[in-house]
């Protein structure tokens, strides 16, 4: 019998791992996936160019190639669940197909549906950074140790992409209410930070 | 008939600067016009195609999204939980496979409910024709840049030239 819960030894939270990762970014652009990350990000760094997803689960990674399309110039983050990837996971091929240098897509990776009482996913059995290189994204790293973090997000942020990095984390949530901002104003509020004609 | 390279310079004299979707027969003059033209970018599946054009709108773009209206049931929850929430407006293009019945039966009960089923989600949506397409796209603009919100154009067979007629 197969075990669904996730690798011992992964002492990170997802919460620690969004820390480590704005303490790399500047002002690039992250499109955060539905459900706890946002409400994580929300709450350890409100930044304009957060574009906060409060449902449409398994595209924030369609969102972001859509914007790293429409915005040449900029490095497109996102931040992705494993969850919301096997909801989407023909964008992988898409990504991998389209081949944007400018998109780096961060999958935090804790073998659970967290934000609905932890039921397991099937990222444990299937390897998503597996089908990540598969799918022909240009870098593919799976960490999960807060300087391997640091190190290759800053790499991937350098580095023409697509960029797929695999961040395995434990099932802990943080605290962090809903997030406040109303979807319109989240949407101008996005668009000024990243130069977009209002 | 419409020429499909009159339609899509249509669509960019109304600002439209960025297209994807999902194929289908009555769609694929225009695909292949756009696809020449470098502007076409292919999608796997409608919500793929909806959240790809959401994210060209926050980039500046103004989107198309071309599908079948088989693909609309794919595109549903996006629409209704991303777009139609945070006023994020794309140009649906939406075949209308299975009007009046006269189809393969997989489109049958998706072409009689289809214009129902834009007014249940309140997404504003006309039938495009070859005596009032200027008028049609006028109309979407102006609907795409009051509102922000997703707005459709339907598109039966023969309205607009197709590679395979």
């Amino acid at each position: 019998m197969v075990s669904l819960r996730p690798e011992e030894g992964v002492m990170q939270s997802r919460a620690q791992a969004i820390q480590a990762l704005f303490d790399v970014l500047s002002d690039q652009p992250v499109i955060i996936c539905n459900g706890f990350p946002s409400r994580e990000a929300h709450k350890i760094q409100d930044r304009s160019g957060n574009f906060y997803m409060i449902g449409s689960m398994g595209v924030a990674a369609s969102i972001g190639l859509g914007l790293a399309l429409a915005k040449p110039d900029h490095q497109v983050v996102v931040f992705d669940g494993d969850g919301n990837v096997l909801m989407g996971m023909g964008t992988l091929a898409t990504i991998g197909a389209l081949k944007p240098g400018n998109l780096t897509h961060v999958v935090f990776d804790n073998e659970v549906y967290g934000t609905t009482g932890n039921q397991p996913s099937y990222s444990r059995l299937v390897r998503l950074d597996h089908v990540a290189k598969a799918a022909g994204y240009a870098n593919v790293e799976r960490v999960w140790e807060r300087e391997d973090i640091v190190y290759e997000f800053k790499d991937m942020l350098n580095n023409e992409g697509p960029n797929f990095l695999l961040i395995k984390v434990n099932e802990q949530i943080e605290d962090a209410d809903r997030v406040a901002l109303d979807p319109p104003d989240i949407t101008t509020r996005f668009r000024d930070a990243v130069g977009s004609a209002s | 008939m419409i020429d499909s390279d009159d339609f899509v310079k249509a669509l960019q004299d109304i600002g439209c600067d960025f297209f994807t979707g999902v194929p289908d027969t009555i769609l694929g003059g225009i695909i292949e016009v756009l696809s020449e033209q470098r502007l076409y970018t292919p999608s796997v599946r409608e919500d793929e195609a909806v959240a790809m054009a959401a994210g060209a709108f926050l980039g500046g773009k103004v989107p198309v999204v071309l599908m079948q209206n088989s693909g609309l049931g794919n595109a549903l929850n996006v629409l209704m939980s991303l777009h139609l929430i945070y006023l994020i407006p794309c140009l649906l293009i939406v075949s209308w496979r299975g009007f009046e019945g006269n189809d393969a039966p997989e489109h049958v009960v998706m072409g009689q409910t289809m214009p129902q089923l834009m007014e249940t989600l309140r997404i504003p949506h006309r039938t495009l024709s070859a005596e009032t397409m200027v008028d049609d796209l006028q109309w979407t603009a102006h609907t795409f840049m009051d509102q922000r919100i997703p707005v459709a154009l339907f598109l039966k067979k023969g309205v607009v030239k197709t590679i395979q007629p």
